[in-house]
Protein backbone atom coordinates (compact mmCIF):
# COMPACT_ATOMS: atom_id res chain seq x y z
CA UNK A 1 0.00 0.00 0.00
CA UNK A 2 1.88 3.18 -1.25
CA UNK A 3 1.59 6.10 1.18
CA UNK A 4 3.62 9.04 -0.65
CA UNK A 5 2.93 11.43 2.13
CA UNK A 6 6.43 10.06 3.69
CA UNK A 7 7.45 9.14 -0.51
CA UNK A 8 10.96 11.65 -0.02
CA UNK A 9 10.95 10.72 -3.82
CA UNK A 10 9.31 10.32 -7.25
CA UNK A 11 8.48 6.68 -7.83
CA UNK A 12 9.40 5.23 -11.36
CA UNK A 13 5.39 5.12 -12.12
CA UNK A 14 5.28 9.19 -11.40
CA UNK A 15 8.18 10.16 -13.21
CA UNK A 16 6.66 7.54 -16.70
CA UNK A 17 3.98 10.10 -15.89
CA UNK A 18 1.54 6.96 -15.12
CA UNK A 19 0.55 9.33 -12.26
CA UNK A 20 1.23 12.28 -10.94
CA UNK A 21 -1.22 12.66 -7.52
CA UNK A 22 0.76 12.95 -4.34
CA UNK A 23 -1.84 11.60 -1.92
CA UNK A 24 -1.90 12.75 1.72
CA UNK A 25 -4.53 11.99 4.46
CA UNK A 26 -6.85 9.55 4.59
CA UNK A 27 -6.82 8.92 0.76
CA UNK A 28 -4.63 5.76 0.19
CA UNK A 29 -4.50 3.75 -3.24
CA UNK A 30 -2.62 1.12 -4.41
CA UNK A 31 -0.83 1.41 -7.86
CA UNK A 32 0.83 -0.77 -10.57
CA UNK A 33 4.81 -0.68 -9.87
CA UNK A 34 6.71 -0.75 -12.92
CA UNK A 35 9.32 -2.38 -10.90
CA UNK A 36 7.63 -5.13 -9.93
CA UNK A 37 6.10 -5.46 -13.55
CA UNK A 38 8.34 -8.96 -14.43
CA UNK A 39 6.41 -10.33 -10.80
CA UNK A 40 3.05 -8.74 -11.78
CA UNK A 41 0.15 -10.88 -12.43
CA UNK A 42 -3.22 -9.50 -13.37
CA UNK A 43 -5.32 -12.31 -12.28
CA UNK A 44 -7.65 -13.85 -14.78
CA UNK A 45 -6.14 -12.31 -18.15
CA UNK A 46 -5.40 -14.18 -21.02
CA UNK A 47 -3.02 -13.18 -24.19
CA UNK A 48 -5.54 -14.08 -27.07
CA UNK A 49 -5.56 -14.10 -30.99
CA UNK A 50 -8.09 -11.64 -32.79
CA UNK A 51 -7.21 -14.12 -35.78
CA UNK A 52 -8.31 -17.09 -33.73
CA UNK A 53 -12.20 -17.17 -33.68
CA UNK A 54 -14.52 -19.47 -32.54
CA UNK A 55 -18.72 -19.33 -31.63
CA UNK A 56 -20.26 -20.35 -28.93
CA UNK A 57 -23.73 -21.16 -28.43
CA UNK A 58 -25.24 -20.68 -24.97
CA UNK A 59 -28.98 -21.56 -25.31
CA UNK A 60 -28.32 -24.38 -22.99
CA UNK A 61 -26.42 -22.83 -20.41
CA UNK A 62 -26.73 -20.57 -17.56
CA UNK A 63 -24.85 -17.68 -17.41
CA UNK A 64 -22.34 -19.35 -15.04
CA UNK A 65 -21.67 -21.64 -17.28
CA UNK A 66 -21.64 -19.37 -20.15
CA UNK A 67 -18.82 -17.08 -18.46
CA UNK A 68 -16.80 -20.13 -17.83
CA UNK A 69 -16.66 -21.30 -21.30
CA UNK A 70 -15.81 -17.67 -22.46
CA UNK A 71 -13.00 -17.78 -19.68
CA UNK A 72 -11.61 -21.18 -20.93
CA UNK A 73 -11.83 -20.20 -24.76
CA UNK A 74 -9.75 -17.30 -24.14
CA UNK A 75 -7.27 -19.58 -21.91
CA UNK A 76 -7.27 -21.39 -25.46
CA UNK A 77 -6.10 -18.21 -26.67
CA UNK A 78 -9.48 -17.54 -28.51
CA UNK A 79 -9.40 -13.48 -29.66
CA UNK A 80 -12.51 -13.21 -31.48
CA UNK A 81 -15.47 -15.07 -29.65
CA UNK A 82 -19.11 -15.06 -31.40
CA UNK A 83 -22.20 -15.73 -28.43
CA UNK A 84 -24.91 -17.57 -30.32
CA UNK A 85 -28.50 -17.20 -28.59
CA UNK A 86 -27.82 -15.34 -25.57
CA UNK A 87 -31.87 -14.93 -25.71
CA UNK A 88 -32.22 -12.17 -22.75
CA UNK A 89 -30.16 -14.14 -20.24
CA UNK A 90 -28.61 -11.73 -17.39
CA UNK A 91 -25.04 -10.85 -16.98
CA UNK A 92 -23.28 -12.71 -20.10
CA UNK A 93 -19.79 -11.73 -20.63
CA UNK A 94 -18.85 -10.03 -17.40
CA UNK A 95 -15.35 -9.91 -16.02
CA UNK A 96 -13.24 -9.84 -18.98
CA UNK A 97 -10.46 -7.84 -18.37
CA UNK A 98 -8.24 -8.54 -20.91
CA UNK A 99 -8.61 -7.59 -24.94
CA UNK A 100 -10.86 -9.65 -26.86
CA UNK A 101 -13.52 -8.76 -29.56
CA UNK A 102 -16.70 -10.12 -28.03
CA UNK A 103 -19.71 -10.57 -30.57
CA UNK A 104 -23.75 -11.56 -29.18
CA UNK A 105 -25.96 -12.51 -31.76
CA UNK A 106 -28.87 -11.24 -29.84
CA UNK A 107 -30.20 -9.71 -26.79
CA UNK A 108 -28.74 -9.64 -23.34
CA UNK A 109 -30.36 -9.55 -19.88
CA UNK A 110 -29.26 -7.29 -16.99
CA UNK A 111 -25.89 -6.69 -16.08
CA UNK A 112 -24.46 -7.65 -19.88
CA UNK A 113 -20.64 -7.00 -19.79
CA UNK A 114 -19.96 -5.66 -16.63
CA UNK A 115 -17.12 -4.78 -14.83
CA UNK A 116 -15.12 -5.21 -18.52
CA UNK A 117 -11.46 -4.10 -18.72
CA UNK A 118 -10.09 -4.32 -22.01
CA UNK A 119 -12.65 -6.23 -24.38
CA UNK A 120 -14.12 -5.05 -27.79
CA UNK A 121 -18.10 -6.01 -27.18
CA UNK A 122 -20.46 -5.84 -30.07
CA UNK A 123 -24.37 -6.69 -29.10
CA UNK A 124 -26.47 -6.99 -32.10
CA UNK A 125 -29.93 -7.02 -29.90
CA UNK A 126 -30.76 -5.11 -27.25
CA UNK A 127 -29.27 -5.39 -23.40
CA UNK A 128 -31.19 -5.05 -20.01
CA UNK A 129 -30.73 -2.90 -17.18
CA UNK A 130 -26.88 -1.96 -16.00
CA UNK A 131 -25.11 -3.06 -19.29
CA UNK A 132 -21.54 -2.10 -18.82
CA UNK A 133 -21.38 -1.41 -15.21
CA UNK A 134 -17.81 -0.48 -13.91
CA UNK A 135 -16.60 -0.88 -16.94
CA UNK A 136 -12.54 0.36 -17.31
CA UNK A 137 -11.96 0.04 -20.10
CA UNK A 138 -12.88 -1.18 -23.65
CA UNK A 139 -15.47 -0.21 -26.20
CA UNK A 140 -19.23 -2.22 -26.25
CA UNK A 141 -21.94 -0.93 -28.99
CA UNK A 142 -25.12 -1.51 -28.38
CA UNK A 143 -27.60 -2.37 -31.88
CA UNK A 144 -30.72 -1.74 -30.33
CA UNK A 145 -31.88 -0.32 -27.42
CA UNK A 146 -30.65 -0.14 -23.57
CA UNK A 147 -32.81 -0.71 -20.58
CA UNK A 148 -32.01 1.48 -17.35
CA UNK A 149 -28.78 2.61 -15.75
CA UNK A 150 -26.33 1.89 -18.95
CA UNK A 151 -22.91 2.56 -17.84
CA UNK A 152 -23.88 2.65 -14.01
CA UNK A 153 -20.50 3.67 -12.55
CA UNK A 154 -18.32 2.86 -15.68
CA UNK A 155 -14.85 4.38 -14.62
CA UNK A 156 -13.33 4.47 -18.74
CA UNK A 157 -13.93 3.28 -22.48
CA UNK A 158 -16.62 3.83 -25.46
CA UNK A 159 -19.89 2.46 -24.17
CA UNK A 160 -22.54 3.33 -27.24
CA UNK A 161 -26.07 2.64 -27.70
CA UNK A 162 -27.05 2.59 -31.47
CA UNK A 163 -30.81 2.99 -29.79
CA UNK A 164 -32.53 4.94 -26.78
CA UNK A 165 -31.98 3.57 -22.99
CA UNK A 166 -33.70 3.77 -19.85
CA UNK A 167 -33.66 5.77 -16.46
CA UNK A 168 -30.28 6.30 -14.93
CA UNK A 169 -28.29 6.12 -18.09
CA UNK A 170 -24.83 7.20 -16.95
CA UNK A 171 -25.21 7.12 -12.81
CA UNK A 172 -22.14 7.66 -10.52
CA UNK A 173 -20.14 7.36 -13.94
CA UNK A 174 -16.49 8.41 -12.76
CA UNK A 175 -15.12 8.71 -16.75
CA UNK A 176 -14.85 7.16 -19.61
CA UNK A 177 -17.86 7.92 -22.39
CA UNK A 178 -21.23 6.96 -23.10
CA UNK A 179 -23.06 7.73 -26.61
CA UNK A 180 -26.72 7.54 -27.24
CA UNK A 181 -28.23 7.22 -30.93
CA UNK A 182 -31.72 7.62 -29.97
CA UNK A 183 -33.53 9.43 -26.58
CA UNK A 184 -33.00 8.87 -22.50
CA UNK A 185 -34.89 8.40 -20.36
CA UNK A 186 -35.08 10.21 -16.87
CA UNK A 187 -31.91 11.16 -14.15
CA UNK A 188 -29.44 10.53 -17.09
CA UNK A 189 -25.98 11.33 -15.68
CA UNK A 190 -27.09 10.87 -11.73
CA UNK A 191 -24.32 12.14 -9.81
CA UNK A 192 -21.98 11.70 -12.54
CA UNK A 193 -18.39 12.79 -11.17
CA UNK A 194 -16.32 12.41 -14.58
CA UNK A 195 -16.20 11.38 -18.39
CA UNK A 196 -18.73 12.43 -20.82
CA UNK A 197 -22.11 11.30 -21.73
CA UNK A 198 -23.37 11.99 -25.22
CA UNK A 199 -26.96 12.08 -26.27
CA UNK A 200 -28.38 12.58 -29.66
CA UNK A 201 -32.31 12.51 -29.11
CA UNK A 202 -34.33 13.69 -26.10
CA UNK A 203 -33.94 13.43 -22.50
CA UNK A 204 -36.18 13.14 -19.85
CA UNK A 205 -37.07 15.06 -16.49
CA UNK A 206 -33.72 15.81 -13.63
CA UNK A 207 -31.07 15.58 -15.98
CA UNK A 208 -27.60 15.69 -14.59
CA UNK A 209 -29.29 15.61 -11.44
CA UNK A 210 -26.61 16.24 -8.37
CA UNK A 211 -23.69 15.50 -10.85
CA UNK A 212 -20.38 16.06 -9.42
CA UNK A 213 -18.50 17.23 -12.32
CA UNK A 214 -18.50 15.77 -16.75
CA UNK A 215 -20.21 16.56 -18.93
CA UNK A 216 -23.53 15.57 -20.77
CA UNK A 217 -24.07 16.97 -24.79
CA UNK A 218 -27.90 16.46 -25.69
CA UNK A 219 -28.83 17.00 -29.14
CA UNK A 220 -33.06 17.20 -28.72
CA UNK A 221 -35.20 18.32 -25.88
CA UNK A 222 -34.05 18.11 -22.25
CA UNK A 223 -37.51 17.44 -19.79
CA UNK A 224 -35.90 19.61 -17.05
CA UNK A 225 -32.45 20.18 -15.51
CA UNK A 226 -31.96 17.95 -12.23
CA UNK A 227 -30.28 19.67 -9.14
CA UNK A 228 -26.97 21.81 -9.84
CA UNK A 229 -26.99 20.75 -13.71
CA UNK A 230 -26.54 23.76 -15.70
CA UNK A 231 -25.77 24.86 -19.46
CA UNK A 232 -22.55 25.81 -20.70
CA UNK A 233 -21.42 27.21 -24.20
CA UNK A 234 -20.53 25.13 -26.63
CA UNK A 235 -16.51 25.62 -27.36
CA UNK A 236 -14.40 24.47 -30.72
CA UNK A 237 -12.98 22.06 -28.61
CA UNK A 238 -16.89 20.63 -27.81
CA UNK A 239 -17.65 20.48 -31.29
CA UNK A 240 -14.33 18.90 -32.32
CA UNK A 241 -14.38 16.10 -29.77
CA UNK A 242 -17.68 15.36 -30.53
CA UNK A 243 -17.17 15.18 -34.35
CA UNK A 244 -14.46 12.53 -33.80
CA UNK A 245 -16.34 10.51 -30.97
CA UNK A 246 -19.09 10.19 -32.57
CA UNK A 247 -17.20 9.03 -35.66
CA UNK A 248 -15.68 6.32 -33.41
CA UNK A 249 -19.37 5.76 -32.37
CA UNK A 250 -20.61 4.75 -35.65
CA UNK A 251 -23.53 7.01 -35.23
CA UNK A 252 -24.41 10.42 -36.05
CA UNK A 253 -21.58 11.28 -38.74
CA UNK A 254 -23.74 13.95 -40.00
CA UNK A 255 -25.29 15.45 -37.00
CA UNK A 256 -25.46 19.11 -36.39
CA UNK A 257 -23.22 18.56 -33.26
CA UNK A 258 -23.07 22.79 -33.27
CA UNK A 259 -26.63 23.07 -32.08
CA UNK A 260 -26.55 20.68 -29.16
CA UNK A 261 -26.76 21.60 -25.48
CA UNK A 262 -23.72 21.39 -23.07
CA UNK A 263 -24.43 20.51 -19.47
CA UNK A 264 -22.18 20.42 -16.31
CA UNK A 265 -21.87 21.05 -12.66
CA UNK A 266 -22.99 24.22 -11.34
CA UNK A 267 -20.91 23.14 -8.17
CA UNK A 268 -23.31 24.50 -5.84
CA UNK A 269 -23.36 21.17 -3.93
CA UNK A 270 -20.13 20.69 -3.35
CA UNK A 271 -18.82 20.05 -0.01
CA UNK A 272 -15.47 19.29 -0.04
CA UNK A 273 -14.23 22.27 1.72
CA UNK A 274 -13.13 20.60 4.92
CA UNK A 275 -10.81 18.84 2.77
CA UNK A 276 -6.44 19.41 1.75
CA UNK A 277 -6.38 20.81 -1.89
CA UNK A 278 -5.05 17.06 -2.61
CA UNK A 279 -7.67 15.06 -1.00
CA UNK A 280 -10.13 17.28 -3.19
CA UNK A 281 -8.53 15.71 -6.54
CA UNK A 282 -8.75 12.60 -5.19
CA UNK A 283 -12.21 12.46 -4.07
CA UNK A 284 -13.83 13.15 -7.06
CA UNK B 1 -38.85 -7.40 -6.13
CA UNK B 2 -41.41 -9.51 -7.65
CA UNK B 3 -42.04 -10.03 -11.36
CA UNK B 4 -45.00 -9.33 -13.76
CA UNK B 5 -45.89 -10.06 -16.88
CA UNK B 6 -48.57 -9.87 -19.55
CA UNK B 7 -49.05 -10.08 -23.18
CA UNK B 8 -52.20 -9.43 -25.37
CA UNK B 9 -53.14 -10.51 -28.50
CA UNK B 10 -54.82 -8.69 -31.26
CA UNK B 11 -57.59 -10.13 -33.34
CA UNK B 12 -57.16 -14.08 -32.32
CA UNK B 13 -57.35 -16.50 -29.37
CA UNK B 14 -54.28 -18.05 -28.28
CA UNK B 15 -53.22 -20.45 -25.18
CA UNK B 16 -52.95 -17.90 -22.92
CA UNK B 17 -52.59 -19.57 -19.66
CA UNK B 18 -49.54 -21.91 -20.86
CA UNK B 19 -48.00 -18.56 -22.50
CA UNK B 20 -48.33 -16.73 -19.60
CA UNK B 21 -46.91 -19.94 -16.86
CA UNK B 22 -44.03 -19.89 -19.27
CA UNK B 23 -43.09 -16.26 -19.20
CA UNK B 24 -44.07 -16.21 -15.19
CA UNK B 25 -42.13 -19.65 -14.58
CA UNK B 26 -39.04 -17.65 -15.90
CA UNK B 27 -39.58 -14.75 -13.59
CA UNK B 28 -39.70 -17.37 -10.55
CA UNK B 29 -36.25 -16.02 -9.32
CA UNK B 30 -38.12 -12.84 -8.76
CA UNK B 31 -40.96 -14.01 -6.89
CA UNK B 32 -41.14 -17.65 -5.44
CA UNK B 33 -43.28 -17.36 -2.87
CA UNK B 34 -46.72 -17.32 -4.76
CA UNK B 35 -48.05 -16.97 -8.33
CA UNK B 36 -51.20 -15.39 -9.91
CA UNK B 37 -52.79 -15.46 -12.94
CA UNK B 38 -55.56 -13.27 -14.66
CA UNK B 39 -56.61 -14.79 -17.80
CA UNK B 40 -59.11 -13.65 -20.35
CA UNK B 41 -60.26 -16.81 -21.73
CA UNK B 42 -63.25 -17.63 -24.64
CA UNK B 43 -65.91 -18.03 -22.51
CA UNK B 44 -69.49 -17.59 -24.27
CA UNK B 45 -70.03 -14.60 -22.55
CA UNK B 46 -73.49 -15.68 -21.36
CA UNK B 47 -72.72 -15.99 -17.65
CA UNK B 48 -70.61 -14.34 -15.01
CA UNK B 49 -67.63 -16.67 -13.55
CA UNK B 50 -67.37 -16.04 -10.24
CA UNK B 51 -64.20 -17.32 -8.64
CA UNK B 52 -63.64 -17.47 -4.68
CA UNK B 53 -62.14 -18.66 -2.13
CA UNK B 54 -63.51 -20.02 1.98
CA UNK B 55 -59.89 -20.27 3.21
CA UNK B 56 -56.19 -20.24 2.83
CA UNK B 57 -53.16 -22.49 1.36
CA UNK B 58 -51.33 -22.25 4.79
CA UNK B 59 -47.54 -22.14 4.02
CA UNK B 60 -44.49 -20.71 5.86
CA UNK B 61 -44.55 -16.87 6.51
CA UNK B 62 -48.22 -16.79 6.11
CA UNK B 63 -50.71 -14.52 8.72
CA UNK B 64 -53.49 -16.90 7.61
CA UNK B 65 -54.39 -19.42 10.31
CA UNK B 66 -55.03 -23.51 9.23
CA UNK B 67 -58.66 -24.67 9.43
CA UNK B 68 -60.16 -27.62 9.13
CA UNK B 69 -61.58 -28.84 5.68
CA UNK B 70 -65.07 -28.80 7.29
CA UNK B 71 -64.93 -25.49 7.98
CA UNK B 72 -64.29 -24.78 4.19
CA UNK B 73 -67.72 -26.85 3.53
CA UNK B 74 -69.46 -25.09 5.44
CA UNK B 75 -68.72 -21.56 4.39
CA UNK B 76 -69.00 -22.84 0.77
CA UNK B 77 -72.55 -24.11 2.00
CA UNK B 78 -73.24 -20.54 3.35
CA UNK B 79 -72.55 -18.88 -0.14
CA UNK B 80 -74.69 -21.11 -1.65
CA UNK B 81 -77.49 -19.82 0.49
CA UNK B 82 -76.53 -16.00 -0.07
CA UNK B 83 -76.36 -16.88 -3.63
CA UNK B 84 -79.76 -18.28 -3.96
CA UNK B 85 -80.93 -15.09 -1.66
CA UNK B 86 -79.42 -12.74 -4.05
CA UNK B 87 -81.22 -14.17 -6.78
CA UNK B 88 -78.20 -15.55 -8.50
CA UNK B 89 -78.83 -19.14 -10.89
CA UNK B 90 -76.13 -21.69 -10.53
CA UNK B 91 -75.44 -22.64 -13.87
CA UNK B 92 -71.58 -24.73 -12.73
CA UNK B 93 -70.07 -25.45 -10.82
CA UNK B 94 -66.56 -26.68 -9.55
CA UNK B 95 -63.93 -27.14 -6.77
CA UNK B 96 -60.40 -26.50 -7.51
CA UNK B 97 -58.81 -27.04 -4.31
CA UNK B 98 -60.31 -27.41 -0.71
CA UNK B 99 -60.56 -23.76 -0.34
CA UNK B 100 -61.16 -22.45 -3.59
CA UNK B 101 -64.13 -22.30 -6.35
CA UNK B 102 -65.13 -21.86 -9.68
CA UNK B 103 -68.74 -21.21 -10.13
CA UNK B 104 -70.83 -20.04 -13.31
CA UNK B 105 -73.65 -17.51 -12.56
CA UNK B 106 -76.58 -15.98 -14.13
CA UNK B 107 -76.65 -12.72 -11.73
CA UNK B 108 -77.88 -9.52 -13.52
CA UNK B 109 -78.23 -6.54 -10.11
CA UNK B 110 -75.50 -4.41 -8.91
CA UNK B 111 -72.16 -6.53 -8.10
CA UNK B 112 -71.05 -3.81 -5.68
CA UNK B 113 -74.19 -4.95 -3.34
CA UNK B 114 -74.06 -8.87 -4.64
CA UNK B 115 -70.11 -8.67 -3.60
CA UNK B 116 -70.25 -7.46 -0.25
CA UNK B 117 -73.61 -9.91 0.87
CA UNK B 118 -71.09 -12.83 -0.28
CA UNK B 119 -68.17 -11.34 1.48
CA UNK B 120 -70.00 -11.00 4.61
CA UNK B 121 -69.17 -14.51 5.46
CA UNK B 122 -66.73 -14.92 7.58
CA UNK B 123 -62.88 -15.33 5.64
CA UNK B 124 -64.94 -15.55 2.02
CA UNK B 125 -63.21 -13.40 -0.73
CA UNK B 126 -64.08 -13.23 -4.22
CA UNK B 127 -61.07 -13.61 -6.34
CA UNK B 128 -62.97 -12.73 -9.51
CA UNK B 129 -66.02 -11.91 -11.11
CA UNK B 130 -66.16 -11.46 -14.82
CA UNK B 131 -67.76 -12.85 -18.41
CA UNK B 132 -64.01 -13.60 -19.24
CA UNK B 133 -61.62 -13.34 -16.81
CA UNK B 134 -60.50 -16.25 -14.24
CA UNK B 135 -58.48 -14.89 -11.78
CA UNK B 136 -55.95 -17.79 -10.01
CA UNK B 137 -53.79 -17.06 -7.46
CA UNK B 138 -52.39 -19.58 -4.56
CA UNK B 139 -48.75 -20.66 -3.35
CA UNK B 140 -45.96 -22.17 -5.10
CA UNK B 141 -43.98 -21.41 -8.37
CA UNK B 142 -45.92 -20.73 -12.00
CA UNK B 143 -45.85 -24.37 -13.42
CA UNK B 144 -47.32 -25.56 -9.64
CA UNK B 145 -50.05 -23.10 -9.94
CA UNK B 146 -50.96 -24.19 -13.32
CA UNK B 147 -50.89 -27.59 -13.07
CA UNK B 148 -52.77 -27.30 -9.35
CA UNK B 149 -55.95 -25.62 -11.39
CA UNK B 150 -55.23 -27.18 -14.85
CA UNK B 151 -54.72 -23.31 -16.86
CA UNK B 152 -51.86 -24.81 -19.48
CA UNK B 153 -55.18 -25.03 -21.81
CA UNK B 154 -57.35 -21.93 -21.15
CA UNK B 155 -57.55 -20.28 -24.31
CA UNK B 156 -57.95 -16.81 -24.64
CA UNK B 157 -57.10 -13.13 -25.95
CA UNK B 158 -55.04 -12.11 -23.07
CA UNK B 159 -53.44 -12.11 -19.47
CA UNK B 160 -51.50 -10.74 -16.42
CA UNK B 161 -49.73 -12.67 -13.90
CA UNK B 162 -47.38 -12.26 -11.45
CA UNK B 163 -44.49 -14.06 -9.41
CA UNK B 164 -44.37 -12.42 -5.87
CA UNK B 165 -41.92 -11.99 -2.89
CA UNK B 166 -43.68 -11.05 -0.14
CA UNK B 167 -42.19 -8.14 1.47
CA UNK B 168 -45.04 -5.83 2.88
CA UNK B 169 -47.89 -8.78 3.69
CA UNK B 170 -47.83 -12.71 4.63
CA UNK B 171 -47.20 -15.37 2.09
CA UNK B 172 -50.70 -16.63 1.06
CA UNK B 173 -53.46 -16.19 -1.24
CA UNK B 174 -55.24 -13.09 0.14
CA UNK B 175 -52.07 -11.05 -0.41
CA UNK B 176 -51.45 -12.48 -3.76
CA UNK B 177 -51.58 -11.33 -7.30
CA UNK B 178 -54.03 -10.44 -8.94
CA UNK B 179 -56.13 -8.17 -7.41
CA UNK B 180 -59.48 -8.08 -9.05
CA UNK B 181 -60.98 -4.11 -9.36
CA UNK B 182 -63.69 -4.49 -7.15
CA UNK B 183 -66.80 -4.16 -8.30
CA UNK B 184 -65.78 -4.10 -11.64
CA UNK B 185 -66.61 -7.17 -13.81
CA UNK B 186 -63.63 -8.65 -15.37
CA UNK B 187 -60.71 -6.20 -14.38
CA UNK B 188 -57.61 -7.24 -12.92
CA UNK B 189 -54.54 -5.79 -11.76
CA UNK B 190 -50.62 -6.60 -10.85
CA UNK B 191 -47.89 -5.03 -9.64
CA UNK B 192 -44.21 -4.93 -8.68
CA UNK B 193 -42.82 -2.39 -6.55
CA UNK B 194 -43.89 -0.09 -3.00
CA UNK B 195 -46.30 2.12 -2.59
CA UNK B 196 -45.81 4.75 0.36
CA UNK B 197 -48.93 5.99 0.51
CA UNK B 198 -50.79 3.29 1.01
CA UNK B 199 -52.73 3.58 4.13
CA UNK B 200 -53.46 7.51 3.69
CA UNK B 201 -55.49 6.24 0.35
CA UNK B 202 -56.67 3.31 1.78
CA UNK B 203 -58.47 5.49 4.46
CA UNK B 204 -59.64 7.70 1.82
CA UNK B 205 -60.64 4.78 -0.51
CA UNK B 206 -62.94 2.77 2.67
CA UNK B 207 -64.76 6.30 3.38
CA UNK B 208 -66.00 6.61 -0.28
CA UNK B 209 -67.17 2.77 0.30
CA UNK B 210 -64.54 0.78 -1.48
CA UNK B 211 -63.42 -2.48 0.00
CA UNK B 212 -59.78 -3.81 0.84
CA UNK B 213 -59.41 -7.57 1.60
CA UNK B 214 -55.86 -7.45 2.27
CA UNK B 215 -53.40 -5.52 3.47
CA UNK B 216 -50.98 -5.82 0.67
CA UNK B 217 -50.36 -2.35 -0.72
CA UNK B 218 -50.37 -3.39 -4.33
CA UNK B 219 -54.45 -3.60 -3.67
CA UNK B 220 -54.57 -0.22 -3.54
CA UNK B 221 -53.93 0.22 -7.41
CA UNK B 222 -57.00 -2.19 -7.85
CA UNK B 223 -59.41 -0.32 -5.43
CA UNK B 224 -57.67 2.95 -7.05
CA UNK B 225 -58.79 2.67 -10.53
CA UNK B 226 -62.04 1.04 -9.43
CA UNK B 227 -62.79 3.89 -7.95
CA UNK B 228 -61.89 6.40 -10.81
CA UNK B 229 -63.65 4.69 -12.88
CA UNK B 230 -66.80 4.34 -10.61
CA UNK B 231 -66.84 7.71 -10.89
CA UNK B 232 -66.59 8.10 -14.61
CA UNK B 233 -62.48 7.97 -15.26
CA UNK B 234 -61.75 5.63 -18.38
CA UNK B 235 -59.20 2.97 -17.30
CA UNK B 236 -56.41 5.32 -19.04
CA UNK B 237 -57.42 8.08 -17.81
CA UNK B 238 -57.41 6.32 -14.11
CA UNK B 239 -54.45 5.03 -15.39
CA UNK B 240 -52.69 8.65 -15.28
CA UNK B 241 -54.02 9.90 -12.19
CA UNK B 242 -52.16 6.89 -10.63
CA UNK B 243 -49.09 8.60 -11.37
CA UNK B 244 -49.85 11.81 -9.20
CA UNK B 245 -52.09 9.61 -6.60
CA UNK B 246 -49.40 6.90 -5.98
CA UNK B 247 -46.63 7.66 -4.10
CA UNK B 248 -43.66 5.26 -4.20
CA UNK B 249 -41.87 3.18 -7.37
CA UNK B 250 -44.33 0.99 -8.95
CA UNK B 251 -44.69 -0.52 -12.67
CA UNK B 252 -47.86 -2.21 -12.97
CA UNK B 253 -50.51 -3.84 -15.45
CA UNK B 254 -54.22 -3.62 -15.60
CA UNK B 255 -56.52 -6.16 -17.73
CA UNK B 256 -60.45 -5.11 -18.57
CA UNK B 257 -62.28 -7.87 -20.41
CA UNK B 258 -60.85 -6.03 -23.79
CA UNK B 259 -57.70 -4.25 -23.43
CA UNK B 260 -54.35 -4.31 -21.39
CA UNK B 261 -52.48 -1.44 -20.04
CA UNK B 262 -48.89 -0.43 -18.49
CA UNK B 263 -48.19 2.47 -16.12
CA UNK B 264 -44.80 3.24 -14.96
CA UNK B 265 -43.76 5.92 -12.13
CA UNK B 266 -42.53 8.93 -12.34
CA UNK B 267 -38.78 7.83 -11.06
CA UNK B 268 -38.77 4.68 -13.58
CA UNK B 269 -37.63 2.46 -10.51
CA UNK B 270 -38.96 -0.29 -11.45
CA UNK B 271 -38.32 -2.37 -14.90
CA UNK B 272 -40.53 -3.20 -17.55
CA UNK B 273 -39.48 -4.58 -21.12
CA UNK B 274 -41.79 -4.53 -23.85
CA UNK B 275 -42.34 -5.95 -27.09
CA UNK B 276 -44.92 -4.45 -29.23
CA UNK B 277 -46.04 -6.15 -33.31
CA UNK B 278 -49.36 -6.10 -35.35
CA UNK B 279 -50.48 -9.08 -33.66
CA UNK B 280 -49.01 -9.19 -30.37
CA UNK B 281 -47.67 -7.00 -27.64
CA UNK B 282 -45.77 -9.21 -24.82
CA UNK B 283 -44.13 -7.60 -21.89
CA UNK B 284 -42.43 -8.42 -18.60
CA UNK B 285 -40.21 -7.48 -15.62
CA UNK B 286 -37.41 -9.35 -17.75
CA UNK B 287 -36.61 -9.80 -21.39
CA UNK B 288 -35.82 -13.60 -20.86
CA UNK B 289 -40.01 -13.25 -19.77
CA UNK B 290 -40.90 -12.10 -23.40
CA UNK B 291 -38.01 -14.82 -24.66
CA UNK B 292 -39.95 -17.79 -22.86
CA UNK B 293 -42.68 -17.57 -25.50
CA UNK B 294 -40.62 -15.52 -28.62
CA UNK B 295 -37.14 -16.87 -28.33
CA UNK B 296 -36.41 -15.85 -32.30
CA UNK B 297 -34.66 -12.16 -32.53
CA UNK B 298 -37.04 -9.58 -32.31
CA UNK B 299 -36.94 -5.64 -30.87
CA UNK B 300 -38.27 -4.51 -27.18
CA UNK B 301 -37.85 -1.42 -25.47
CA UNK B 302 -37.67 -0.11 -22.01
CA UNK B 303 -40.96 2.47 -21.68
CA UNK B 304 -39.83 5.94 -20.35
CA UNK B 305 -40.44 7.12 -16.79
CA UNK B 306 -44.00 8.43 -15.73
CA UNK B 307 -45.68 6.09 -19.36
CA UNK B 308 -48.75 4.96 -19.85
CA UNK B 309 -50.02 2.42 -22.17
CA UNK B 310 -53.19 1.01 -23.17
CA UNK B 311 -53.82 -1.96 -26.39
CA UNK B 312 -57.09 -3.38 -26.97
CA UNK B 313 -57.44 -7.24 -28.39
Amino acid sequence: MANLKTAEKKTKAQSMGMHTETLTGKTQQKFFNPDEAENFFYWGTYDVDFNKRTDLDVKDLDCKQANRKIDELMSQGYGTIVIKNPQGKHSLGVGVLNKLNLIFEGSLGYFGVGSIDGPIVRVNGRVGWSCAENMMAGKVVIEKNAGSCFGAAIRGGDLICKGSVGARTGIDQKGGTIIIGGDAGAFTGFMMQRGRIVILGDVGINLGDSMYDGTIYVGGKIGSFGSDAVESPMTKDDIDWLKRKLKVAEIGENFDVSKMTKIVAGKKLWNYDALEPTEKKGAI
Amino acid sequence: MCGIAGLIHRGKSSNVGEELQHMLQALKHRGPDSTGYALYADNDGQNFILRFKVGENVGEGSTSVNEDESVYNERKKAVDKKLSELGSLVVKEEKLTPYSYRYEIKFDKDLMEFSKSIESIQSVEILSIGKSLELIKDLGDATVVSERYGLNKVQGTHGIGHARMATESGVDIKSAHPFWGYPFADVSVVHNGQLTNYWNNRRVLENKGMRFMSECDSELIAVFLAERMRNGATLEEGMKESLTGLDGVFTYFVATKDSLGMAKDTMAAKPLVLYESDDLVAMGSEEIAIRSILPQEIDTYDPFDGEVKVWQT
